[in-house]
């Protein structure tokens, strides 16, 4: 009788233990999808729910713009994950898309990316080109997110036209003119000319230099140039192209000439640098505007000044795309739409600096009247659609992120500490060269 | 507990525990009886496994699975943008890694950067579990001290160091601008920079060898330094022929631990490069294999590559844990 008892007890036990084990097992797998239903029936209380997977400061949110749209759409209900920073996010948005599984409705891409998720990914991927408008958007910036088969894999959000920031108290000081125009006017057209002001800076600068990193000149100068990394037919050029090998020289005669801070940007100790005022100028694009607030000290309200650069350049800026794998494609599709037209774009703009792609947003009163407290007022509206319209029509690859960062983190960088050009650029080529081979 | 337990498991090895039970009673009775016998040595065969079985579904899932799939991978080229669409290259992956630079770079960094992490480590921790071996006043709270840095995230520790490290604005240069010294290139100079990282593994794991060392110390007989003591040995004389001798597989385990945390070094020069990548500095100064692995597989994309530098690493541990096998046989046979 007793050993019954504990058989039976026992056999409960086990099938209690497996039991519950599978019952894990199950509802650790079934969650997602139970969520999901849930949200898009329950959540929104019966209405369509449209996720956004975004990285960085998006700032659609911040911004109003989902809930201006869910008044205009009482039946959608907007839903956002951001993740802080793009090489995390990235990868995850490979993954997912390869494996066709964990994807929000609305995936935002970076311009660094753009190219590789274009020819590889564009089967995932709806084509958005009957929901945007074309003629709304920088031709470059529509091109960039078009397959050769003339899917358009994504719309443009934000652009970043470069231009030049610079210090007037710093400038003055050196005996260099202080306002915008003169100063644009100094290196009008030529990197060369820029190089040459840098020089003059240098006489008579007092504990700082005239650049803040060697990555910031390179990365202006590359980008103003039509070719890059790849030719038109998608072939890595890099290490032949003369205009890269000669960037890569001008910025790495600037830093033997002392002109360059010898830091990597957006780290702690470049951040550093620009609260103590330790340089003059610096390649901005108009999102860099915010950064060199959020760093600096009050005292330097005011203090900065926006000119043009030498050549237009682009750096920065995104997409959106919606996956085909979403339940609600039509509805993504069109709130992506939405979210890309000039009108939010230029609201966006207001709000969080992020420059407009749509060339009809530029005559609109929230960017012509755009001004900034860190550029004496600067009208920087009218300054970064100048710079936007002279941005050329570059040819991007699947490998820009990785050869761009190549030859700053492990080439013009060197320069500053010491090595001589030559070295650095075999050792940036060498790594980049490993870092492409399959 | 126990006997009731082992009687319980020993009684179906035996031939079961029903016959053992009244024999007597109606047929139908005793088919019942037969059927739950049966059933009661089947539960007590399989249950076992079922009880084992979330380890090795788990194991399977997540450890033999992407281990076989890994080396399958290593034969193919692959890339994380198409992780299906493989190209079958034979030992190609392999066969170039003998002369990839990159690779062997990362290798010697992380031999150099283990050595210069794992000894002064070791060292460290054997005195400080000497000295807490003394009777001190408020020994818990020196105890829970040490191991404080253990309980930090490797993230968060990395990071402060980044800032100490710093070289314009950093603590240590300051410090060592105040001395005279001057400031050191801690991110971008080759020794510097390994000292660095090893900085922050020592100050992260030493405490924790420190206590496995106390607890070993601690279990030594207090017999053997009194014996010492009556034959006229000092603290020192104690610590060199009683301690040490009694510690000798603690500190082979701590050893082998050590080892094996060093050569999958990671976390610490990833967070550590100024450049935010997995270069392990501009010239790859402090790349460890961990890092390279991560840089092919995840920065670069080539998952057939990473796969290969995976397994060659799994072959080189398996080398290095063979050596301490022997080395560690030979030290239990010589003493």
């Amino acid at each position: 009788m007793r050993a019954r008892t504990r058989t039976a007890r026992r056999r409960v036990v086990v099938l209690a233990a497996v039991a519950s084990l599978g019952a894990g097992l199950l509802a650790g797998c079934a969650d997602d999808g139970n969520d999901d239903s849930n949200e898009s029936s329950g959540g929104g209380g019966g209405k369509t729910t449209i996720t956004l997977g975004l990285f960085g400061t998006a700032g659609f949110k911040e911004s109003g713009l989902y809930k201006e749209y869910e008044k205009l759409h009482p039946n959608i209900h907007i839903e956002q994950t951001v993740v802080e920073r793009n090489e995390n996010y990235y990868p995850a948005l490979l993954n997912h898309l390869t494996t066709n599984s964990g994807l929000q409705d609305i995936q935002m891409v970076e311009v660094g990316n753009i190219a590789e998720i274009v020819q590889t990914q564009s089967a995932k991927l709806l084509d958005l080109s009957k929901y945007g408008k074309e003629s709304d958007y920088l031709g470059w910036k529509w091109k960039q997110a078009t397959t050769s088969g003339g899917q358009t894999v994504a719309l443009g959000t934000d652009v970043g036209p470069m231009a030049i920031c610079y210090r007037t108290d710093l400038f003055k000081a050196a005996g260099l003119p202080t306002d915008r125009e003169e100063v644009g006017k100094l290196w009008a057209g030529s990197w060369d000319k820029f190089v040459d002001v840098g020089k003059q800076y240098q006489k008579k600068a007092k504990g700082t230099t005239f650049l803040d990193s060697p990555g910031g000149l390179l990365q202006a100068i590359v980008s103003s140039e039509e070719e890059r990394f790849y030719d038109a037919s998608g072939k890595v050029i890099y290490k032949t192209n003369p205009a890269v090998k000669s960037a890569f020289d001008l910025t790495a005669k600037a830093a033997e000439a002392g002109l360059i801070g010898n830091q990597t940007q957006f780290q702690p100790a470049w951040d550093t640098t620009i609260a103590n005022s330790k340089f003059a100028a610096m390649s901005c694009p108009p999102w860099m505007l915010g950064y060199i607030k959020g760093k600096s000290k009050a005292d330097a309200k005011g203090k900065w000044d926006v000119a043009q650069a030498p050549k237009s350049g682009n750096w920065g800026g995104s997409f959106l795309s919606v996956p085909k794998s979403g339940k609600n494609t039509e509805e993504a599709a069109k709130l992506a739409a939405w979210l890309t037209a000039p009108e939010q774009q230029a609201k966006l703009f207001a709000v969080q600096g992020s420059f407009p792609s749509t060339p009809a947003a530029y005559d609109s009163d929230a960017v012509k009247n755009a001004k900034n407290d860190m550029t004496g007022d600067a009208p920087i509206g009218t300054i970064f659609a100048e710079a936007a319209k002279n941005i050329p029509v570059q040819s991007i690859g699947p490998k820009d992120q990785i050869i761009q960062q190549g030859l700053t983190d492990n080439g013009v960088i060197l320069v500053t500490q010491g090595k001589s050009a030559k070295e650095a650029w075999e050792t940036a080529t060498k790594t980049i060269d490993n870092n492409l081979d399959q | 507990m126990t006997t009731g337990h082992d009687t319980a498991a020993a009684s179906p090895v035996k031939g079961g525990a029903a016959p053992a039970r009244p024999t007597a009673g109606p047929p139908d009775d005793e088919r019942r009886r037969a059927r739950l016998s049966r059933r009661w040595q089947r539960d007590m065969r399989w249950s076992p496994y079922a009880f084992v079985s979330p380890f090795f579904l788990l194991f399977l899932a997540f450890g033999l699975f992407p281990l076989i799939y890994t080396g399958w991978a290593s034969l193919h080229q692959v890339e994380l943008t198409a992780p299906t669409d493989m190209h079958w290259v034979g030992f190609r992956n392999y066969t170039r890694i003998f002369d990839d630079d990159f690779f062997w770079n990362a290798a010697k960094n992380t031999l150099t950067i283990g050595i210069i992490s794992t000894i002064p480590q070791l060292l460290m921790a054997m005195g400080l579990a000497h000295i807490l071996n003394y009777k001190l006043r408020g020994s818990t709270f020196y105890r829970v001290a040490m191991l404080a840095p253990y309980a930090t995230s490797i993230a968060a520790a990395s990071l402060v160091f980044v800032l100490l490290f710093g070289r314009d604005y950093g603590m240590i240069n300051w410090a060592l601008d105040q001395v005279g010294i001057g400031k050191v290139d801690w991110q971008n100079d080759k020794w510097p920079s390994q000292i660095a990282v090893s900085s922050i593994v020592v100050w992260r794991w030493t405490g924790y060898n420190a206590l496995i060392y106390l607890a070993a110390m601690q279990a030594i007989p207090q017999d053997l330094y009194e014996s010492a003591a009556l034959d006229g040995a000092n603290r020192w004389q104690q610590f060199f022929h009683v301690t040490l001798p009694s510690l000798r597989p603690t500190i082979l385990f701590t050893v082998v631990v050590s080892t094996i945390g060093a050569s999958q070094l990671f976390g610490e020069p990833l967070l550590f490069d100024a450049n935010k990548g997995a270069s392990g500095g501009s010239t790859h100064q402090f790349q460890t294999l961990g890092l390279y692995l991560y840089e092919q597989g995840w920065v670069n994309q080539h998952l057939g590559r990473a796969s290969a530098i995976a397994w060659t690493m799994f072959l080189i541990l398996i080398v290095v844990g063979i050596i301490n096998y022997v080395i560690s046989r030979r030290l239990r046979a010589s003493s």
